[in-house]
């Protein structure tokens, strides 16, 4: 049996059917124009993203998928409203080379962006509706202006009344993407801009939902790895004896580095995997944890210089004071809370694999190439993981199970062990910001410049770099790697990708000014250095280490000309938005304006304090703004987050409840990263493996109080959303603690410790 | 290998398997259920969880040769999506999910402590989950949920 795109049409029920049953889904064979090849699903089309069947139903092809950040959701109504059908009557089809249009990876804040503007899934269906409207008004002998469309019915005003089903049912529509179709206008929406619930949270909350951890097929059977101890240790020798007592055990994979185990039972997998004896080679060594900031500017660097006003040395020359600060981040972890897991049928020179990957067409690719497959007879379903927050280890394990399952020749499910997990993950880069700022005799800001270093090491295998993951270095290939060379001027208009480049800087390039505040003398450079660990993005990645350097050190050459930070902020900031988010969030949290710190409070015990943070996501793609109220245990060093308030604006909301869970969701997961998180190491590995060793917020927190003001910004684009609330929170935090303790932390995690230390140092 | 019977969620089933492995992976590869997930094998995260003589036990560490005749109930086992439990109910409503991994430990975590105290302090319900992780931070609307359905069940 085999799955085409036409069955989704023949049966309106396939949707279900196929992903409830794995084995209901193997590799699609050549069909038709578009059964096969991502060429073949050629985004410019209208039928490579919506068909309608015979009973009417609307399936939609999506490449963008969700990993509960509720793109399912969002993406059915939207479907919804520019067909107007019921949101009942619409299965969306997420991420599967099989049958949806390539559209990379799921990631960056970019799949509202991408599906909800002017193009791609938004402009197939308002496609959609206005060729069935053309095709009956024609049959009507009537003009299309004429027509109205309700629940899939097309009316004219004379009295006709036609069925979608009736007009195009289980055939295609043969025409491509209309550029002019018009997208119904936010204040027409009946279905976007809706609190619509999640429509997975009923399967969830009984335990019936299907995660890539549940697909089982028959015959299959289970792999785990074995990871080398040290970073950079190589194989030396396997005693394949030394489990040779175990029940079970089917093959000891070896391919050059990569070592795996498959046996008949999970159990026995996992006894086979902690008992087989195998020898290394010693790794290449890490640098001391303590020095590891030091270690990283000394090191070779790949060089940017962003924006540079020519005058800012000279300007800081001839300032009344210059303020300079240097604030670190450590490498964080994505840490999902399901290790990674996928299963991969290998058979001959076929391949299904069943992923959590963000991208199915990247990860087909390497695939492909590590099994040396001809790429047309792979294929990659996409089944949601736990929570990723960016790229966590479901990419590496589906390599994993496609080596393991094409060695035995038979289906493969490998999950990861906690500590393989941790230990060889992608970690969000660590960084070394440096600020310095000239004020004038009046207080005003004269110059600001940034230089910062970034380490960093592989990242998204993409569609040719399996090297940029464990399991690709230990095959043989590299990590993409920063290449050592200076920064040349500043040629191109700023885009702000990575937050690089304060919300206070005008950013001026050639004449074209692309930031979002005031500031005319300004510099930024930035240091891209090698990292001893992986890396790749974790939600926000670098935007919010350098949101979390810029709004604290805003914070510091406020505190020091005495100024109000909210009113201080607003003097250099000219996006509309910016200053639009910054009211929003100050009126909600009744900020009382003052400069920090709070008069009086560092002589109490439990001392309170408020601070602000703003932030142009990527520069343009969504603005957000956060009030933070903490206390302080003067004693202790303990911090409390007692209350956020947020505001957001990514422009037309698709669902304001989907919307508000991303940003509580990422306020405290920003709240963990502020407080807590860090990955530790010795002078061979990665020490903090599982939960007892990274730490985490756990449920038992306090949980501050949380008010998120939306913002509808309905005339704009569609931005992102997800990745706003989060990057804020260690700014804000920080700004609250300096305003409750006068101290300042400038070192993530502000542990109690730190936070007890710095308050020690200030007497 | 040895034949082991076991009652879960309601049915009585009968497994060959190695007394020692972890029951969840009884629960989750010998009877497909999707509730019980492996998260970290080590008891630290709670997505493993089930209920057995009214407690939330972690699977991911108790042999399955440990079990006895004893009733386990899985999160599929508490309610089902035509009726779910009460506790499942004030989830939906609240929205208490992104990913939904996490879902094991915090409902039936939940569903324990209230059922032994059915009159427990805010304090004493957050205390019980001081061992369950949601990493997508889904907090606020799941401590929501709880308190909707403990302040229901009281009244």
């Amino acid at each position: 049996m085999t799955v085409s795109r036409r069955d989704f049409l023949k049966n309106s029920g396939a949707l279900i059917v196929s992903l409830s049953s794995a084995s209901l889904l193997p590799y699609a064979s050549p069909q038709g124009p578009f059964d096969t090849h991502s060429s073949h699903i050629d985004p410019a089309q209208l039928d490579s993203w919506i068909a309608v069947g015979s009973d009417g139903t609307v399936t939609a092809f999506t490449g963008k998928c969700d990993f509960g950040q509720g793109m399912l959701t969002a993406q059915t109504q939207l479907v919804a409203e520019e067909l107007c059908v019921p949101i009942a009557r619409v299965k969306l089809v997420q991420c599967d080379t099989a049958v949806t249009p390539d559209q990379g990876t799921t990631s960056g804040s970019q799949s509202t962006p991408t599906n909800f503007n002017s193009d791609n899934l938004a402009q197939a269906a308002a496609t959609a509706r206005e060729t069935l409207v053309m095709m009956a008004a024609k049959q009507w002998n009537e003009l299309p202006d004429q027509l109205t469309v309700a629940d899939g019915v097309v009316s004219s005003n004379t009295g006709h009344h036609i069925a979608f089903e009736q007009l195009i049912g289980s055939r295609r529509f043969y025409v491509p993407l209309s550029a002019t179709a018009r997208r119904h206008s936010p204040e027409r929406w009946t279905v976007l801009g809706r609190p619509v619930p999640s429509l997975d949270r009923v399967a969830l909350m009984t335990g019936q939902f299907e995660f890539v951890h549940n697909i089982r097929v028959p015959g299959m059977l289970h792999g785990r790895v074995i990871r080398p101890p040290q970073v950079g240790a190589t194989l030396a020798h396997i005693d394949e004896g030394s489990v040779g007592h175990l029940p079970g055990i089917v093959k000891i994979v070896v391919c050059k580095n990569f070592v795996g185990v498959v046996a008949e039972k999970q159990w026995q997998a996992i006894q086979a995997a902690r008992e087989l004896k195998v020898a290394w080679h010693p790794g290449t060594g890490l640098p001391t944890q303590l020095e590891y900031y030091d270690f990283l500017r000394k090191q070779p660097s790949e060089d940017t210089l962003l924006v540079d006003s020519k005058d800012v040395e000279q300007r800081l020359a001839g300032a009344a004071k210059v303020l300079r600060a240097s604030y670190v981040y450590p490498h964080q972890m994505h840490g999902s809370i399901g290790s990674s897991c996928a299963v991969a049928d290998v058979k001959g020179d076929r391949a299904t694999v069943w992923s959590a990957t963000q991208s199915v067409y990247p990860t087909r690719s390497i695939v492909a190439k590590l099994l040396a497959l001809p790429l047309d007879n792979v294929r990659v379903i996409y089944v949601r993981g736990s929570g990723c927050y960016g790229l966590n280890g479901a990419d590496a394990v589906s390599f994993d199970a496609a080596l393991m399952s094409q060695a035995v020749g038979r289906p493969v499910r490998v999950q990861l062990s906690r500590q393989d997990e941790m230990a060889w993950e992608n970690c969000g880069a660590a960084c070394v910001i440096d600020q310095r700022a000239g004020i004038d005799q009046n207080g005003a800001i004269l110059a600001w410049a940034c230089e910062s270093w970034e380490a960093s090491r592989g990242g998204r295998p993409g569609y040719d770099k399996p090297g940029n993951v464990i399991t690709g270095v230990l095959l043989g290939y590299q990590s993409e790697l920063s290449t050592p060379h200076g920064a040349s001027e500043p040629n191109k208009p700023l885009r702000n990708r990575s937050n690089l480049v304060p919300s206070y800087f005008s950013g001026c390039v050639g004449g074209e000014c692309g930031g979002a505040g005031t500031i005319r003398s300004e510099r930024v450079l930035s240091h891209e250095v090698v990292s001893p660990f992986f890396t790749g993005p974790l939600r926000s990645p670098l935007r919010l280490q350098n949101t979390f350097a810029h709004e604290c050190f805003m914070d510091e050459i406020s505190a020091s000309v005495k100024a109000d930070p909210v009113a201080f902020r607003l003097k250099y900031l000219r996006d509309e938005r910016m200053i639009d988010v910054v009211k929003a969030a100050a009126k909600a949290a009744k900020w009382d304006s003052r400069p920090s710190p709070a008069p009086g409070s560092s002589r109490s015990q439990i001392a309170r304090g408020r601070g602000m943070a703003c932030v142009a996501y990527e520069g343009d793609n969504g603005y957000a703004s956060l009030v933070a109220e903490v206390s302080v245990d003067l004693a202790s060093g303990r911090v409390q987050p007692l209350r956020f308030t947020a505001a957001v604006d990514s422009g037309p909301i698709s669902n304001p409840d989907g919307l508000r869970n991303q940003a509580e969701g990422g306020l405290l997961q920003g709240m963990s990263r502020a407080l807590m998180e860090r990955v530790t190491w010795d002078d061979k590995t990665i020490t903090s493996v599982d939960w007892e060793t990274y730490s985490s917020l756990h449920l038992d927190i306090e949980v501050p109080v949380i008010d998120v003001v939306l913002i509808d910004h309905s005339g704009g684009p569609a931005t992102g959303a997800g990745e706003t609330a989060i990057t804020l929170v260690a700014a804000a935090i920080g700004n609250a603690i300096f305003d409750a303790a006068g101290v300042r932390l400038r070192e993530v995690p502000f542990t109690s410790e730190r936070v007890r230390s710095a308050i020690a140092a200030i007497g | 290998m040895s034949r082991i019977s076991l009652r879960v969620n309601g049915e009585v089933h009968s497994v060959d398997v190695d007394r020692e492995t972890p029951l969840l992976f009884v629960l989750s590869d010998d009877l497909g259920l999707r509730g019980p997930k492996f998260g970290c094998g080590m008891a630290q995260c709670g997505s493993c969880t089930v209920l057995l003589r009214g407690h939330a036990v972690r699977s991911c560490v108790l042999p399955v040769g440990s079990v006895g005749e004893d009733e386990v109930t899985t999160l599929e086992g508490l309610g089902t999506p035509e009726k779910p439990h009460p506790l499942q109910q004030a989830f939906i409503e609240e929205g208490a999910a992104q990913c939904g991994f996490c879902l094991s430990g915090v409902i039936l975590t939940a569903k324990a402590v209230l059922d032994d105290k059915p009159n427990a302090s805010d304090e004493e319900i957050r205390e019980a989950l001081g061992g369950v992780l949601c990493r997508c931070f889904v907090h606020l609307r799941m401590l929501r949920a709880i308190r909707k359905y403990a302040a229901a069940r009281k009244a």
